[in-house]
């Protein structure tokens, strides 16, 4: 997670720090994920995955907008969404094994990954289940005079349930401090964008509520920082909500099952030659800014990290079966 | 014949009516090209096409509500929900207009639709996707809700639902997609929606379950026989709501004792409602307090305590003899 925001100006050295800064989490998420497709493979992780390979940039470039004071509501690919927002690989990693460790004390898995302390309110099963959170959350912040700003993310396939419409509306009307983030992979599962919308053009529908709009390439992450960090200082100082779609791409299967029956692998292998990691490495070799020597670095750190995160999980422990039945309200009598 | 699984069983029965009756119109999320999230409409898209297999976008609300007007129009839509956990937004849908229609119109207008959806845990799974919330539907007035066990009712059931002229909600267990195969009779078979039946004969307890419990419950039922010599009699109800009580209330006439088994959460679960009608009907034949053996009062856990949380064979005969220790 990023305290401070972007400075308008910074030093050479300064810039460096930052494009490398970006770079490491971009990977942390990669490796992160490598590590889940592992353990699920190994069944130390069970029920249904969902990786985020290839849209690192998204995740990544809006956390850097976003101050410790805003609040985060995400979707079930967020693993990496909860990692940068500073809830460690080792919860997480705990979490999906089940342990009560984990940042949701083994109870909510892969898909449910929540953190009050750093206002991450969750990842969530329901595709577009967190819209209208993330407005209620906004309208307590306005009611209460915070100047914070709720970051929503969710895939483009939630553009199609009733609540993404209810919120783009409620948000709109009341004018509450919201980023819309839509994370448009093109696939919502089997079904491609060009199947479920009438539009298509995602920007042209949030703008049909009246929400300030931008479309930004998401394999950039840089161009999604920037894109973040202004509409968020829009919402910031009250304009209202703001929608930043980021044109984006999954790299591998929707979930662990998932046969691909509705795209090209050549498709799957043109996206991969603009993976959000490998190009933005590019980018700063040729600039200068990144020798082999700091990737090798930010690898063995982010190897380091992972590592340590697995074994960490591999300690944690299972919740007793007599506690199972805590926390489900407030006060419970046992039977 | 042939020796089919259930989701084999499931796409028999959609392909059969399909063939029969240019009525019957698939649809849900991925139903079509990728055949669904369990393969149970698989290749109906190849034989029927786009226009009786329908990919929607993600709107629940929408497919219930799409399906509710098709019925209206004379269609027989056979909806699918990928999980029984994502149903939730069709409830406002079914409850609010599904199950009303036919009263408020005093029969003008009916609603032959059919809801389909997994449900139910076993697979190891996490919340939304393992649960069990049957309680919901069954307690709607207008609804009718069925749970099949294995391939071969599940098969004869789905004919029956799609041809039903009500709508009906059809929870499809998870655990049982490819648990076992069965004999299913290429030519139609149907079973009768609201209608239990005696599985396993026995003079001594009755047990009463549905859908992927009635495996554990002929587990029990086993090992009391070998162990304790005791004749277990098992009613699976096939269907939830309307509740067929006739078999369950008869059999424990005879038998005095009773245990029901469900996964859905204890309070207010089906068990609730089965005791009430074992209360009203059979009370003066009770030899021991009637067990239920449920799931938690909670969202199922996650894989861990998976086990915990989902009626054993164990613990449905821990059950079983303590009901059959009771004096009267
Ligand atoms: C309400 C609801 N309906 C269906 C599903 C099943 N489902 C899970 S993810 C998914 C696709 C969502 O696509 P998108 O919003 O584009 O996100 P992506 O997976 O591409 O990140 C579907 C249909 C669900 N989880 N919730
Ligand atoms: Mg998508």
């Amino acid at each position: 997670m990023n305290a401070q925001r972007t400075p308008k100006k910074k030093t050479p050295k300064a810039e460096r720090d930052h494009v490398l800064h970006l770079l490491k989490n971009m990977i942390r998420i990669r490796r992160l994920e490598e590590a889940c497709a592992e353990l699920y493979s190994a069944m130390k992780i069970r029920g249904f995955l969902h990786l985020y390979d290839g849209q690192e940039a998204v995740a990544v470039g809006v956390m850097e907008a976003l101050t410790a004071e805003d609040a985060v509501v995400a979707t079930y690919r967020e693993h990496g969404h909860a990692l940068i927002r500073g809830i460690s690989a080792g919860s997480i990693l705990a979490e999906m094994f089940g342990k009560q460790e984990g940042c949701s004390r083994g109870r909510g898995g892969s898909m449910h990954l929540f953190d009050a302390k750093t206002r991450f309110y969750g990842g969530n099963a329901i595709v577009g289940g967190g819209l209208p959170i993330a407005v209620g959350l906004a309208l307590a912040d306005q009611m209460q005079q915070r100047p914070r700003v709720t970051g929503c993310f969710f895939g483009e396939g939630a553009v199609a349930e009733g609540e993404f419409h209810e919120s783009m509306n409620l948000a709109s009307l009341w004018k509450l401090p919201v980023l819309f983030v839509c994370e448009n992979n093109l696939y919502a599962m089997g079904t491609a964008l060009k199947l479920s919308e009438s539009v298509t053009d995602l920007v042209r529908k949030a703008s049909s509520y009246d929400v300030a709009a931008a479309s930004v390439d998401g394999m950039d992450v840089l161009a999604v920082e920037a894109a973040a960090q202004k509409a968020a200082a829009a919402v910031r100082s009250g304009k209202g909500p703001h929608f930043l779609e980021c044109r984006t791409y999954r790299f591998r299967a929707h979930s662990m099952f998932d046969p691909e029956l509705y795209r090209d692998k050549a498709e799957v292998e043109d996206w991969k030659k603009r993976c959000p990691i490998e190009a933005f490495s590019k980018t700063l070799k040729t600039e200068g800014l990144l020798t082999d020597k700091d990737r090798q670095k930010i690898e063995g750190e982010a190897a380091k990290e992972i590592k340590e995160a697995v074994a960490f999980a591999e300690a944690c422990t299972w919740e007793p079966v007599e506690d199972l039945t805590r926390f489900v309200t407030s006060e419970r009598r046992s039977e | 014949m042939a020796k089919l699984n259930m989701v084999q069983a499931l796409n028999l029965a959609l392909r059969q009516e399909m063939e029969k009756d240019d009525s019957v119109i698939v649809l849900g999320e991925d139903v079509g090209v990728d055949g669904g999230v369990f393969r149970v409409t698989d290749g109906l898209i190849d034989r029927f096409g786009e226009g009786r297999v329908v990919d929607t976008p993600l709107a629940e609300s929408g497919i219930a509500g799409m399906s509710i007007g098709m019925a209206i129009y004379g269609l027989r839509p056979v909806a699918e929900i990928q999980f029984s956990g994502f149903a939730y937004h069709c409830f406002h849908q079914i409850e609010s207009h599904a199950a009303r229609l036919r009263l408020r119109t005093q029969g003008a207008v009916t609603v032959p639709m059919v809801l389909r959806a997994p449900y139910g845990g076993g697979v190891r799974a996490l919340e939304h996707h393992s649960e069990s919330r049957e309680a919901y539907w069954a307690h709607m007035p207008g609804v009718k809700m069925v749970i099949p066990s294995g391939p071969r009712n599940a098969r004869a059931l789905m004919v029956s639902a799609i041809r039903d002229p009500d709508p009906v909600i059809f929870y499809e267990a998870k655990a049982l997609y490819r648990a076992f195969r069965e004999e299913v009779p290429d030519e139609e078979e149907t079973l009768p929606i609201g209608e239990s039946q005696i599985v396993r004969e026995g003079t001594d307890l009755t047990m009463i379950a549905y859908g992927a419990m009635i495996r554990p419950v002929l587990e029990a039922a086993d090992e009391l026989e070998k162990k304790k010599g005791v004749q277990t009699e098992v009613i699976d109800l096939l269907t939830v709501s309307p509740l067929d009580d006739r078999l369950f209330t008869e059999s424990v006439k005879k038998t005095g004792r009773a245990v029901i088994v469900h996964e859905a959460p204890r309070s207010f679960g089906p068990g609730a409602e089965i005791v009430s009608r074992l209360v009203e009907k059979s009370f003066y034949h009770l030899e021991a307090p009637i067990a239920r053996v449920t799931g938690f009062d909670m969202v199922i856990p996650l894989f861990a305590r998976e086990k915990a949380y989902i009626p054993s064979a164990g613990r449905i005969f821990r059950a079983a003899v303590q009901a059959l220790e009771t004096e009267p």
